[in-house]
């Protein structure tokens, strides 16, 4: 913590090294000092911003390409229409350097931490900052908005159910390395049970079930024996990656007809809402998941903060033993939870093969699991903060995608890293701080 | 409701934390369950809340038998706790925390007004003045207090039991705190307190319950005298006493000046101590624990992070050294819980004898260990200080208390020393481990080592001390002789300075030293580097109080008597 104490105790000052002549100090002053409240000065936010200002102007403004940089919002066979927008890349660039240099030095004169505005302003302008630079860098400068957008949307799906299937186990206090074998072992489950039942609702059901079965080996090595968690989710991941792959390559490769080749769940086009400009594709031209996925965001949400379940959850996480001598069972609870969690991290790994692809391949959720954990701590174990922060991985993801096709000079690794550099600054506090459940990860032993 | 416990025992293992304890809570009364640290008083609760299964006994409820298989049958019984650690959600708010376990909900949704509501209702009843709305970790501690109180009225509780309620609490909050719970007695509330605070108990019990050992050694009224209280909690049967010759010492090896420690939330922890310890002198800091005398040894070692003032040993600096160069300059350190500060519990013996001599030329060679000198060394130490261990080689966790603590002051003592710093050096240690320990101690000052023993045990107190000096709130109350009566000390450590307790000195009332409102006058400096008269030691407050009460009427009204601190 780079944290300062901005009082002294004692009105004789620090460092009196040797006795201090004079009259004697009030004992009452001595008395009230007790209980003064220390301020405390933080430099974090400016050091973050300052960051972000440091590579817009090194990165963005130095490096701008001078071609204008084209945002396309609507389609050819679009009903509404809206005009493309053009932005020249070099000015924009000193702009938003402008922008954050100043909200860099504000940060440092405050020296605590930032209103929310502030962050938010700083976040868009480097985003954009960065969008405008790199789009400019390819070859046709062009860009469709709503394309950029639906594509992250959809990438981010199974990432939003894994951070919320995540959220519950560690706002109950348990964590969950192994939101990776929980999408994977879904996968695997709603392939298998979809194209042997012939129906993906099956499909969609056994994905869930799969992945509580993964759920409860974390939640019997967790909770009943006390096993380092983290441990025992690394273990997790290895152990489905390696069953998933064995089987994959003697059951499901040998007779694909018949173990891999589950039939889509539906993909629905809302009426007239779809027909709005970038905001209709994007949010109502979705398959089934992404649907399940808004209302189990605002379920999670609602169900953590404004219920009887919800407040007992977040209690067991922060301080069991206080929710113990209250009378609510611990143990019982954060089994519970894991379950739960099992059951919606599920729902993402059906993503993969009922929806993205239509068959299972070796190891074909590639990370998400762990990007979907780094989204979970991004979005400060919130589950609306998780779903932005999943749609940002998304975006980042597929932005390396589009930018790809249109033939950008910045290497494709580069930007794949940009997902992790950004949740290695959220994550060590640099915009603002960020504070998981107290008791995550540590067993609960009655006495 | 009548609350009554009948031959409660409590056994871990081999320990028995409560023997036989009977007690009787009426209603409409504060009965206070006194005894000392480790006395048993807590154990007994845990009982009483569910928290424990009692070994045997019963207890009854008005009169019917009550058994309660967790916290959740004590509260329906109508008993609530508020502990002395608190259990609060820190992040969640004050309503959150009160309706936690106690939901009331409509349809799926919490239903926070209802409890929103309880809580004004209370609040405004008893004065409380607590928002339902304010997040509790910024809540001062004893607002936090009440929310526990708050918590357990709610749930309608009619036996409401105070864990050590103010051992966090300022005078004032403390104050506070007593009014609350006499608010509460007359509002039909039973309520048991437990404390070692002789001066609350005494200000607010209706009936005093004293338990030592964990057994009940006296019930009395709340107008006993507060010295008799001391003697019944504190026990006068157990006298240990260590032969050792009256102390010689003159000078100052240890030189501590205003010095001043700040906790993590900028509470005052030790407040401007001045004291002086001789070579071949031991220092006995006696307090009840809690009152800076932890953070007086930590600070002394370089462990405390917020330090003002100086510490010299032998004219040299030691604040701002790191902890490994303050051992350097000779200062040998028993830390207060072995377990988790003095030993590592999966070494062994062995290792641990080595913990902070492993660098040295014998045990190391380059950047391997020598096994076998450690082994060898080992042996000697063990032979010496007389330690039970199956072998050098076994983890130091199967030893027994006494031997390990005999493990860590083999291996402080195990270097030529300047000054020795031990918190709590016989606690839970057998007598046998007792009386060695005390002996290697006074035999360490005799070589003329400076020593500081930081105690809570009036009886080792009195075992090992040349002066006495007495804690307060982080405030240094004075430093006596090791004469002074047991209720004089009592005194102090309820916060009296010394001269409150004992007869001024003649020739100058106001010198004799607490340190917190003292403060230095200035013909009584001599900074540490002039030098110093002819065989007188720099005086300093604290320093020149009368060794007793006895001394006074044959010192000489000098200004500067010499070598006068004991008889």
């Amino acid at each position: 913590m780079s944290t300062a104490t901005a009082s002294q105790p004692s009105p004789r000052g620090p460092g009196a090294a040797g006795p201090v002549p004079g009259p004697a100090p009030d004992a009452e002053l001595a008395t009230s000092a007790a209980n003064r409240a220390v301020g405390v000065r933080t430099y974090r936010p400016a050091t973050g911003l300052g960051v972000l200002a440091l590579v817009s102007f090194a990165v963005f403004a130095l490096h701008a390409s001078s071609r204008a940089v084209r945002f396309r919002f609507s389609g050819d066979g679009d009903v509404v229409r809206l005009p493309d927008a053009e932005v020249a890349a070099a000015p924009y660039a000193w702009a938003v350097t402008i922008v954050l240099v100043a909200l860099a030095g504000y940060a440092a004169v405050r020296a605590r931490k930032l209103p929310r505005w502030v962050v938010a302003l700083a976040g868009f302008c480097f985003v954009t900052g960065f969008l405008v630079w790199i789009v400019g860098t390819a070859q046709t400068p062009s860009i469709s908005v709503t394309a950029l957008l639906a594509g992250s949307v959809a990438l981010a799906t199974p990432l939003v159910f894994g951070a919320l299937g995540g959220l519950l186990c560690e706002r109950s206090g348990v964590v969950n390395i192994a939101i990776e074998a929980q999408l994977l072992f879904g996968a695997f489950s709603a392939a298998i049970a979809a194209t042997v039942s012939g129906s993906a609702w099956v499909g969609l059901l056994a994905a869930m079930a799969g992945s509580v079965l993964v759920s409860v080996l974390l939640a019997v090595f967790a909770i009943r024996y006390r096993v380092n968690q983290v441990i025992v989710g690394v273990v997790l991941n290895v152990l489905v990656s390696g069953l998933t792959g064995f089987l994959f390559a003697t059951v499901l490769q040998p007779s694909a007809a018949a173990f891999n080749t589950p039939e889509r769940l539906p993909h629905v086009r809302i009426p007239v809402l779809a027909e709005i400009p970038v905001v209709g594709p994007v949010l109502f031209d979705q398959s089934v998941i992404g649907y399940i996925m808004y209302a189990a965001v605002a379920v999670v949400w609602f169900a953590l903060h404004r219920t009887r379940w919800g407040l007992r959850t977040r209690a067991v996480g922060e301080h069991p033993k206080a929710a113990d001598t209250l009378g609510v069972s611990v143990n019982a609870l954060r089994t519970r939870n894991v379950l739960l969690g099992g059951a919606v991290a599920g729902l993402g790994g059906a993503f993969y093969t009922l929806v993205s692809v239509s068959a299972f391949t070796r190891d074909m959720t590639a990370g998400s699991g762990y990007i979907a954990l780094a989204a979970l701590i991004f979005g400060r174990w919130n589950p609306v903060g998780a779903l932005l922060a999943s749609l940002l991985f998304g975006f980042a993801s597929n932005l390396e995608s589009i930018l790809s096709f249109l033939g950008t000079p910045v290497p494709s690794q580069f930007l794949a890293m940009l997902p992790y550099v950004v949740t290695i600054m959220a994550v060590a506090g640099l915009v603002g701080r960020s504070r998981g459940p107290a008791a995550s990860g540590e067993p609960y032993r009655k006495e | 409701m009548q609350l009554k416990l009948t031959d409660v025992t409590k056994r871990f293992g081999d320990f028995t934390a409560n023997n036989r304890v009977s007690l009787t809570v009426e209603p409409h009364q504060i009965h206070c369950l006194l005894g000392e640290n480790g006395a048993g008083k807590s154990t007994l609760m845990n009982v009483l809340y569910g928290l424990y299964e009692p070994t045997s006994g019963t207890v009854e409820i008005n009169g019917a038998p009550a058994h309660f298989s967790g916290p959740g049958d004590a509260m329906a019984a109508g008993i609530g706790m508020v502990h002395q650690h608190f259990m609060l959600v820190p992040v969640f708010t004050v309503a959150e925390n009160v309706a936690l376990g106690h939901e009331s909900t409509r349809g799926m949704a919490l239903d926070l007004n209802s409890t929103r509501a309880r809580i004004r209702e209370i609040s405004d009843r008893f004065g409380f003045a607590v928002d339902p709305d304010a997040v509790v970790e910024d809540l001062p501690v004893g607002v936090q207090q009440r929310v526990e109180i708050i918590k357990a009225l709610v749930r309608d509780a009619e036996v409401l039991i105070l864990d050590e309620p103010t051992a966090v609490l300022t005078p004032r909050e403390t104050d506070e705190l007593l009014q609350i719970m006499r608010q509460l007695r007359d509002n039909g509330t039973s309520i048991v307190f437990i404390s070692h605070k002789l001066r609350e108990v005494r200000a607010v019990s209706d009936v005093i319950t004293v338990i030592r050992r964990g057994e009940v050694v006296g019930r009395v009224g709340p107008e006993t005298a507060t010295d008799e209280l001391a003697a019944l909690m504190v026990g006068r049967d157990v006298s240990l006493t260590v032969a050792k010759e009256p102390s010689l010492a003159t000078g100052a090896a240890l030189e501590v000046r205003d010095l001043t420690v700040l906790g993590d939330n900028g509470v005052v922890l030790l407040d401007g101590v001045d004291l002086d310890v001789a070579p071949g002198e031991i220092l006995a800091v006696a307090g009840v624990q809690g009152n800076g005398q932890t953070e007086l040894t930590r600070a002394l070692v370089g462990l405390e992070k917020r330090v003002s003032g100086s510490v010299r040993l032998a004219g040299r600096e030691l604040t701002g050294l790191r902890t490994r160069e303050v051992l350097a300059h000779g200062v040998g350190f028993v830390p207060e819980d072995r377990s988790t500060d003095g030993l590592v519990d999966s070494f062994s013996v062995a290792e641990n004898l080595v913990l902070d001599r492993y660098r040295e030329r014998g045990f190391a060679a380059g950047p391997s260990l020598r096994r076998r000198a450690i082994a060898e060394h080992a042996r000697s130490e063990v032979g010496e200080y007389d330690i039970r261990a199956g072998s050098v080689d076994s983890p130091v966790a199967t030893l027994s208390g006494g031997n390990q603590q005999k493990v860590v002051i083999a291996r402080e003592l195990g270097r030529p020393l300047k000054l020795f710093v031990a918190s709590q050096p016989t606690r839970g240690v057998d007598v046998g481990s007792i009386e060695f320990i005390h002996r290697r101690i006074v035999a360490e000052r005799d070589r003329g080592t400076a020593v500081l023993i930081v105690s809570t045990e009036l009886d080792e107190v009195y075992a090992l001390a040349d002066r006495i000096a007495v804690f307060f709130h982080g405030r240094l109350m004075g430093i006596v002789g090791p004469e002074t009566p047991r209720g004089a000390l009592g005194r102090m450590m309820a916060g009296e300075p010394a001269d409150a307790v004992l007869p001024p000195a003649p020739w100058d009332g106001s010198r004799s030293g607490h340190g917190d409102t003292g403060g230095p006058t200035a013909h009584d400096l001599v900074p540490s580097d002039a030098a110093p008269q002819p065989g007188s030691r720099p005086s300093h407050p604290g320093a020149n109080v009368p060794a007793s009460p006895r001394d006074l009427a044959t010192e000489p009204s000098d200004d500067r008597p010499e070598g006068n601190r004991t008889a």
